[in-house]
């Protein structure tokens, strides 16, 4: 399919929230892929810069909070000469649709993009039904 | 010091400003304008040298490809997007091969080119030639 495709540069979009923030500082909506197999929901995020001890993960009233925070502490003493995109914290939440099964869920971070596997809870499994 | 324990809010606020008021800057002119715009790049003054912050989260280290010659650093690269067969829901990260070069308007020292991919973040570290740096001159 596009294998040679030519890779554009994504805009960030700004996190909107329904509660305001108290202080101006701006927050970005990661892109993000899922999919779903018979078992889980899987929610890939990218997330360039953020380290895995600073992903945070929720789960209340059916919906996912994702936040990663930026470790500043890296462009300190840098001045900026030549900008193409802005930095930020990430945030992104999602309704479920699924029951998932809170206890089971697995995240993984590796090279900026976070891997959610979101284990869909026993009742929520589709299953055959034998006709007699 | 009290710079120490200011809200980290704020030097986000602040490190924003200033990476707002630069992209108008035309220091690097049309000198990047090679094969494309991905991926999007930062340049940063540290000191006498220069740092290139690079988004490009998921890629594998062995996609990766950096090349120097002179002043000019040349970033290519492929990357993949791999599920199992499933459906998916949402489609939004882009995947495919990019190429693009960096040129920066002073003298680099193509031996002191460090690079280093962390988080998904290529990080660049351009050292500025000797004979690039500015002397002092001594008033006879």
């Amino acid at each position: 399919m596009a294998e040679r495709q030519e890779l554009q540069v994504q805009k960030k979009r700004e996190h909107e929230s329904r509660d305001e923030s108290t202080v101006p500082a701006r927050m970005f909506v990661p892109t993000a892929d899922i999919y779903e197999t018979p078992e889980a929901l899987n929610v890939i995020l990218e997330m360039p810069g953020v380290e895995k001890n600073n992903v945070d993960i929720q789960i209340k009233d059916g919906a996912l909070r994702v936040e990663g925070r930026l470790d500043l502490s890296k462009y300190r003493g840098l001045q900026p000469l030549y900008i193409e995109y802005n930095i930020g914290h990430y945030a992104r939440t999602f309704q479920l649709s699924n029951k998932i099964d809170q206890d089971k869920i697995a995240a993984e971070m590796k090279d900026g993009v976070l891997s959610l596997l979101l284990p869909k809870a026993e009742e929520a499994k589709p299953r055959t039904i034998r006709v007699k | 010091m009290i710079t120490a324990f200011a809200d980290p809010f704020d030097t986000l606020f602040q490190l924003q400003r200033a990476l707002e008021a630069r992209t108008a800057s035309d220091w690097l002119q049309s000198q990047t304008a090679s094969q494309g715009p991905f991926p999007p790049i930062n340049v940063f003054q540290q000191g006498d040298d220069i740092l290139a912050v690079i988004e490009l989260p998921g890629i594998d280290k062995d996609d990766l490809q950096i090349q120097a010659k002179e002043n000019t650093i040349r970033i290519a690269g492929r990357k993949t997007v791999n599920y199992p067969d499933a459906s998916v829901h949402r489609r939004e990260r882009t995947f495919g091969e990019f190429d693009r070069t960096l040129s920066v308007p002073v003298q680099l020292d193509p031996d002191g080119i460090k690079a280093e991919y962390r988080d998904g973040v290529l990080a660049l570290f351009l050292p500025r030639a000797q004979r690039d740096k500015p002397r002092n001159i001594q008033i006879s």
